[in-house]
C-alpha cells in the first residue's frame, strides 16, 4: 500500500513538472486551431479525446494545408504509431482484464512512459497513470485558454516557452544515458535517423523512424543487454 | 472544410489513437516479452527521447533551428550536470532562451 502511495506521489511530481510546458503547448494549439477556423468547441474536444500534441498539430496542419480528411487522420495516426510498441512494452506491468488494460494503456504518453520505465521492460504503472492524469487537464485547459484568448504567436517565443519540451526531454535523456553504453549508441542512432528523416518527412514519421535505432537491442549478447533502472529526479 | 469533416477527423483520430495504445495490451495481456525484446524496450526510451529532442529542436526540413533554443538546452544540460533538479534545469533553459531573445 505504501509502495502504491509512493508511486502515485512520484507520478504526481512527474506530472506537475510537465504541467507548465503542457499548458503552454496546448495554448498554442488552441490559438492555432481557432485561427484555422475550428471554432471554440472542436479544439477543446480534440484535446479531451486525443490528448496528443503531435497528432493534433499534424491534424490542424494537414487540414489547414488543404489536405483531405483521410490524409489528415492518417498523418495523425502515423505520428501516434510510436505508442504501439510503448504500450506493448508496458503491457506486462498492467493488471486486470482486457478492458482495464486497454484503459490503462491510454496513460501512455511520452513523458509519463519514460518516467515510469524501471528498466528491463518493467514499468511503474501507477506512476505513469498519475503523471498522465495530472497532464491531461492541463492540456485541455491550456487548449481552452488558447481558444479563448488567442494569444499572439510570438508570446510563447518571447517568453522562451518553446524550449520547455525539448529541455524536459533532454534532461530525461541525460538520465537515461547513464544506464549503459548501448543506450548512448542507440540514442545517437535515433537522433541521427530522426534528423535525417526530418528533411523529407513530418516530425511524427521522423520520430517513428528514429525509434528503429532501438532494434540494436536484438543484436546484443545477453550480458550486454541494458537492464538497469533509470533514476529520474523531477 | 465543413464542420462535419472537422468533427469526423477529430472522432476518427481519437479512435485510431485509442486503438493504437490499447491493441497491444489487449491482445498480449501480461505475457512477458522475450529477453531480446526487453532489450529493445530498454533502448526505446533513450532513442525516443533523443529523437524527440531533435524533432523539437529542428522541425520539419530543419526549419525550426534556433540558436537561442540551443543555448537554452546547453543551459539545461549544464544545470543538470551540476546536479540541479529537473525543474531547475528546465527553468535555466527558459531563462537563457528568453534572455538571449531579449538582448538580440
Amino acid at each position: 500500500m505504501d509502495d502504491d502511495r509512493g508511486s502515485y506521489r512520484a507520478g504526481l511530481r512527474v506530472g506537475l513538472a510537465f504541467v507548465v510546458p503542457t499548458f503552454a503547448l496546448a495554448l498554442t494549439f488552441g490559438a492555432l486551431a481557432r485561427t484555422e477556423g475550428w471554432g471554440l468547441v472542436a479544439p477543446v474536444a480534440a484535446s479531451l479525446l486525443m490528448f496528443s500534441g503531435s497528432a493534433q498539430f499534424a491534424l490542424v496542419t494537414v487540414l489547414a494545408g488543404g489536405g483531405v480528411a483521410w490524409a489528415a487522420v492518417a498523418a495523425a495516426g502515423l505520428i501516434n504509431l510510436r505508442f504501439l510498441p510503448m504500450a506493448v512494452a508496458a503491457g506486462p506491468s498492467m493488471r486486470g482484464g482486457r478492458l482495464r488494460r486497454v484503459i490503462e494503456a491510454q496513460a501512455v504518453v511520452d513523458g509519463s512512459w519514460v518516467a515510469a520505465h524501471r528498466g528491463g521492460g518493467r514499468f511503474d504503472l501507477k506512476l505513469m497513470i498519475a503523471a498522465t492524469l495530472v497532464q491531461w487537464p492541463a492540456w485541455v485547459l491550456g487548449t481552452l485558454a488558447g481558444v479563448l484568448t488567442a494569444p499572439p504567436d510570438d508570446l510563447v517565443h518571447t517568453l522562451g516557452l518553446d524550449v520547455l519540451f525539448p529541455a524536459f526531454f533532454l534532461v530525461l535523456l541525460m538520465d537515461e544515458l547513464r544506464r549503459s553504453r548501448w543506450a548512448k549508441v542507440a540514442a545517437l542512432g535515433g537522433a541521427l535517423i530522426a534528423a535525417g528523416m526530418l528533411l523529407v518527412a513530418p516530425a511524427g514519421v521522423a520520430l517513428l523512424a528514429g525509434s528503429v535505432a532501438a532494434l540494436i537491442g536484438l543484436a546484443l549478447p545477453p550480458d550486454a543487454r541494458p537492464d538497469v533502472a533509470p533514476e529520474h529526479a523531477p | 472544410m465543413t464542420a462535419t469533416v472537422l468533427w469526423l477527423c477529430i472522432g476518427l483520430t481519437a479512435i485510431v489513437s485509442f486503438a493504437i495504445k490499447g491493441v497491444g495490451p489487449a491482445l498480449l495481456g501480461r505475457r512477458e516479452l522475450p529477453a531480446s525484446a526487453r532489450a529493445v524496450v530498454a533502448l526505446l526510451a533513450p532513442v525516443m527521447l533523443a529523437a524527440l529532442v531533435v524533432t523539437h529542436l529542428m522541425g520539419q526540413r530543419w526549419a525550426n533551428v534556433d540558436l537561442t533554443v540551443v543555448a537554452g538546452l546547453v543551459a539545461a544540460a549544464a544545470a543538470r550536470l551540476l546536479r540541479g533538479s529537473l525543474l531547475v534545469a528546465v527553468a535555466c533553459a527558459v531563462a537563457a532562451t528568453a534572455l538571449l531573445r531579449l538582448v538580440s
